[in-house]
């Protein structure tokens, strides 16, 4: 199937030109009639030019200029930028760290939205309800979850540190416990757990729309068969969740590298960049020497660029495009 | 194409679910199986897992100042009057959520009137360029504001147009960033509806237009409204942009606002949360409303 949705039937102008292109009331002959699509998708590619190509070129031009923390553009930067960047100490950190959050985010989300989506499958009473429920975090801001999940992880009075004191996983719970958020281990720790719990029920309706969109006969002939559940579930289930699957996953890798929210509420990406991603410390730069922020900003883009070429395939788009 | 393929998805998995439903009631009534019993249990213990956080959110936005830092989970007095105090103008709340319902509801116009033309005439003709136009929407549907900030940051500065007025600016974002996941799902909901409907009422003396609001209109309103609470809701959460283009605090939406009460000596977290959960509570009900419908849109429709 294609991503691209097909014209359900040869539209009206085509009827027309296979006619001799006599029909119609309007006498514009057919150098006008080649403008025409632009008059109905004109309004939808200004929109895109203004909002992502002229930022994309605007973020290249910034990238090799001089400018000062105040603003002040004074003159080209050559390659000073980047070289900023990629001299800068903290930078191999960053990148690490941004692979073990995006890598473990995606991974953990996937394998538990798997169970999830199964489990939600299921018939039971109350099962609109429930599945109602789960959406919350995908409707809520992320920025105000990571701020409850902030003021739940608080280690002198959050209700999570007093649950897991309660239960006697930790021992002591005074007003000098220290601040789990200020340790970078266990804070990045915690962000991943929020993440994960933000990206859960998008990945989880994604798999179950793949779910549903099974036919029931397969179930139907594989049982007459005399294949078992587990035969059916290996043989039908898994093959034909894959697609809904690999969609999930590169639209997850894409969200997650772009995360900013939850680790700007909950850490601001410290103490120093020990907790940033490379989205993070590009934002943080910002404040001081937009031209590296904007270098940092191509490097990034690089790898979203990569991402959307894998989505593309995913999606099967040359397939759709050549035929 | 996403909706079509996805009511067959529902429908089919209706029809099985009919069918089970009917062998069930051929045997003799009995107690559901031990093993629907824990799948529901285990069901509902998760839907309260997601609902926690926000729960949290409650008793926090209602909890005195002097409990605020109590190691309970609940405090022993309710102090429902920080729900009304929050509007204070000392805390902007009130301004923001203006600020905000200009950004949400005007970028969810923009695209209305952006999208629709785009998404009928994609769905209705093949011409030259329709491949390379899907295939730029596509891709704008991968990029997030996070990736090209500093370059909006920029365009917006050279622009001048954050000096006028940063919610004009963000308008513009919202509206671009959600273009994509809007013209998937009318592309798919157009498609699904009869060409000859809107021949017929051409026939009777309507125009393309006419046709178009009298017949197309109508019937893709599922998807229509998809769209709209989509991109409203998108708007309304947004963060990163509305941060990097506002810098006076008149024109803070919702999100900047809180995030700046987290700068401050002292956090105001009871009437932080009291603002999340007015922020929250609407858009919970209202992503309910085009909760079956949301999949199509943001995975293009690829998944069969």
């Amino acid at each position: 199937m294609s991503a691209i949705p097909s014209p359900r039937r040869p539209g009206p102008r085509a009827r027309a030109g296979a006619a001799g292109g006599t029909g119609g009331r309007r006498p514009p002959g057919r150098q006008l009639a080649r403008f025409r699509p632009l008059l109905w998708l004109g309004p939808a590619i200004a929109l895109i030019a203004v909002v992502v190509i002229w930022p994309i070129v605007a973020m290249i031009q910034t990238s090799f200029r001089h400018i000062t923390p105040l603003g002040i553009d004074i003159g080209s930067a050559g390659g000073s930028n980047f070289s900023a960047i990629f001299g800068n100490p903290n930078l191999p950190g960053i990148l690490v760290r941004t692979v073990i959050w995006v890598a473990t985010v995606v991974a953990i989300t996937m394998v538990i939205s798997f169970g999830l989506a199964q489990l939600y499958n299921q018939r039971f009473p109350g099962r609109r309800l429930t599945r109602w429920a789960i959406i919350a975090p995908w409707a809520a801001s992320v920025m105000m979850t990571a701020l409850i999940f902030r003021w739940m992880l608080k280690t002198d009075s959050g209700v999570i540190y007093l649950f897991l004191h309660e239960i006697g996983l930790i021992g002591s719970f005074t007003a000098s416990s220290p601040d789990w958020l200020g340790n970078p281990d266990i804070a990045m720790a915690c962000m991943i757990s929020v993440a994960v719990f933000v990206s859960l029920p998008f990945t989880t309706y994604v798999l179950l729309a793949g779910l549903q969109s099974i036919p029931g006969e397969l179930y139907e002939a594989a049982r007459v068969d005399g294949a078992s559940h587990w035969y059916a579930y290996r043989h039908i289930t898994l093959p034909l969740l894959r697609p809904a699957f690999a969609v999930a996953t590169v639209i997850n890798l894409m969200n997650v590298f772009n995360s900013f929210p939850i680790i700007w509420e909950m850490t601001r990406g410290g103490p120093g960049y020990e907790t940033s991603t490379s989205t993070v410390f590009m934002y943080d730069l910002k404040g001081t020497f937009v031209g590296q922020a904007a270098a940092m900003s191509i490097v990034n883009f690089a790898l979203v660029v990569v991402i959307i070429v894998v989505f593309l395939r995913v999606n099967g788009w040359n397939r759709a495009e050549g035929s | 194409m996403a909706a079509p393929t996805l009511t067959t998805g529902a429908s089919t998995g209706k029809a099985a679910g009919a069918a089970r439903g009917a062998r069930a009631r051929r045997g003799p009534a009995r107690l559901p199986s031990v093993k629907t019993a824990v799948i529901t249990l285990v069901a509902y213990v998760v839907a309260v897992l997601f609902l926690l956080p926000y729960l949290e959110m409650l008793i926090t936005s209602v909890r005195p100042q002097r409990e605020l830092f109590d190691r309970d989970y609940l405090p022993h007095h309710f102090a429902w009057s920080n729900l009304t105090n929050m509007w204070g103008s000392a805390y902007g709340i009130l301004s923001s959520v203006r600020v905000s319902l200009e950004i949400a509801g005007g970028s969810t116009v923009l695209v209305l009137l952006v999208a629709l033309p785009a998404a009928y005439y994609t769905s209705r003709h093949r011409f030259r360029g329709r491949g390379a136009f899907l295939l730029l929407v596509l891709a704008t549907q991968m990029l997030q504001p996070t990736a090209l900030i500093v370059g909006i940051y920029k365009e917006f500065l050279s622009f001048g147009l954050l000096n006028i007025n940063p919610v004009w600016s963000l308008i513009l974002v919202n509206a671009g960033f959600n273009l994509a996941f809007a013209i998937w799902i009318l592309n798919a909901y157009i498609g699904s509806i009869p060409y000859e409907l809107e021949e017929a009422a051409m026939v009777d003396g309507h125009g393309r237009v006419g046709a178009l609001m009298r017949v197309t209109v109508p019937l893709a309103l599922p998807g229509i409204v998809t769209a709209l609470i989509f991109t409203f809701i998108s708007a309304w959460n947004e963060f990163i942009s509305a941060l990097a283009l506002t810098t006076s605090s008149d024109d803070f939406p919702l999100t900047v606002r809180l995030d700046s009460f987290i700068g401050q000596y002292t956090v105001d977290w009871q009437h932080l949360f009291g603002a999340s959960l007015v922020a929250t509570i609407p858009v919970f009900i209202l992503f309910a409303l085009i909760e079956g419908r949301v999949v199509g849109g943001l995975t293009a429709g690829s998944i069969k």
